[in-house]
């Protein structure tokens, strides 16, 4: 299963590749550097699934005490934290040459990092309690205030912004996508799902494997 | 629960001395490190007010739990009869007013040392003041419990609660400085409207799971 998980995500990767320098044409006025949405925007949407799965089996963890929802929490948690990292170093590469910066403190740049830092914290606390079942339950607790804290960081860092700023520059881009582009953008979302999925799915075992030889 | 600690507290004083020396202290580093430029200092000032009272808050919350924990009352207070969330809103209660005395105090000490008019904002920064203490308790209420029982407890409180306190810090900065630029309240609703999203958010978890902290 884990293995066909695997497979399916180094074939959807190829063809993901194929369509972002292949199929996809160059950007105007960006040239190739756009090229690299294609990793950049999907990687934040499989952090944002990853962050949803990781409150669910939080909350599915406490209701039950299966030891499993807790496994799939965390390591759903630490996938989504990587991909949320890919998302950020992405995105300062990107934003180099087109707005000659690495970093600004844009809303989306802001509220993206606050919640990366919010769950770096998560799997510190992970790596700080020795007892396996107490260190489940604060997670999950954690897990589920950091996810829900999610709305109200983006929120507030939105207004903290955009009051400052003339709405014309973080006016959300209205502009239509060619479809050509979108398609390689979904096949790319699709690619970085499944990887993300096969990622969570070894690293559950893993963590089971871990447990084992620790009990 | 409430009470009894509030009366530990006053007959010890400990936490509340140590803050307000403290409040004196980092009134002082901000006074350094930002220099005597008044026009600097204004536009500033009401994330100062802010940062000062969250750390002051840290620092206060972090030993929310250490009576149990010093005394080995831990388990009375898992044996505790009743509802397990009724300790929670004692300890959070207890939190609150000793959170309020030292802001109260903080904010005495800069409007003094820093020369602001307060003037017609007194009662809407209140308010901001009230809704802001509420988040930061809430959450770290929770997260004292938390890491009450874990090693580098100093350090880990503060880097889990820290990050989290983010929209409450925006958002009680925001509404600070509107107001003490003598802007109406109205000019605020939306971060007052956060603020009160952010409590409800942080109570609402803090006493459907503090009993899952509490557990052991």
């Amino acid at each position: 299963m884990m293995a066909v998980l695997g497979w399916l995500a180094g074939v959807a990767l190829v063809a993901g590749l194929a369509m972002g320098f292949g199929v996809a044409p160059r950007e105007v006025t960006q040239g190739n550097v756009q090229r690299i949405m294609y990793v950049h925007v999907p990687a934040v949407w499989v952090a944002y699934l990853a962050f949803a799965v990781g409150l669910t089996a939080s909350i599915a963890y406490l209701a039950r005490r299966r030891p499993g929802a807790d496994r799939l929490a965390h390591a759903a948690c630490e996938v989504g934290t990587v991909f949320l990292g890919i998302n950020i170093v992405t995105g300062a590469i990107w934003g180099k040459p087109t707005w000659g910066t690495w970093w600004t403190w844009d809303a989306r740049l802001t509220s993206v990092a606050v919640v990366f830092v919010m769950f770096l914290a998560y799997l510190l606390l992970r790596a700080a309690v020795e007892d396996r079942e107490r260190g489940a339950r604060y997670a999950a607790v954690l897990g589920i205030v950091a996810a829900l804290n999610i709305p109200l960081v983006h929120f507030s860092v939105y207004w903290w912004r955009t009051l400052h700023q003339p709405p014309s520059l973080l006016k959300p881009g209205a502009s239509t996508m060619p479809p050509v582009i979108l398609a390689a953008l979904l096949v790319n979302f699709a690619a970085l799902a499944l990887l993300g999925a096969y990622f969570v799915a070894r690293r559950t075992r893993v963590l089971a494997a871990e447990e084992e030889v620790l009990a | 629960m409430a009470w009894k600690d509030l009366v530990i507290e006053r007959r010890s004083k400990e936490t509340l001395n140590a803050l307000l020396f403290f409040s004196l202290a980092l009134l002082f580093v901000f006074q350094f490190a930002l220099g005597p430029d008044r026009e600097r200092l204004a536009s500033v000032l009401p994330g100062l007010l802010w940062l000062g009272f969250i750390l002051s808050g840290v620092l206060g919350l972090g030993r929310a739990f250490v009576v149990e924990r010093e005394n080995d009352c831990w388990e009375l207070l898992l044996l505790a009869p009743g509802d397990k969330s009724a300790i929670y809103l004692g300890k959070l209660a207890g939190s609150l007013v000793l959170m309020a005395v030292v802001e109260a105090l903080m904010l005495g000490l800069f409007v003094v040392f820093f020369n602001i008019d307060l003037g017609a904002a007194l009662p809407g920064l209140a308010l901001v003041i009230a809704l802001g203490t509420v988040g930061i308790a809430a959450v770290g209420t929770l997260f004292a419990a938390m890491t009450a029982q874990v090693r580098a407890r100093e350090l880990l409180f503060p880097v889990l609660l820290l990050p989290v306190l983010v929209p409450v810090l925006l958002g009680t900065v925001k509404a600070t400085e509107a107001l003490l630029l003598q802007e109406p309240l109205a000019a605020v609703a939306h971060w007052l409207k956060l603020l009160v999203a952010a409590d409800v958010v942080y109570l609402a978890v803090g006493l459907l799971t503090f009993d899952v902290i509490l557990e052991g």
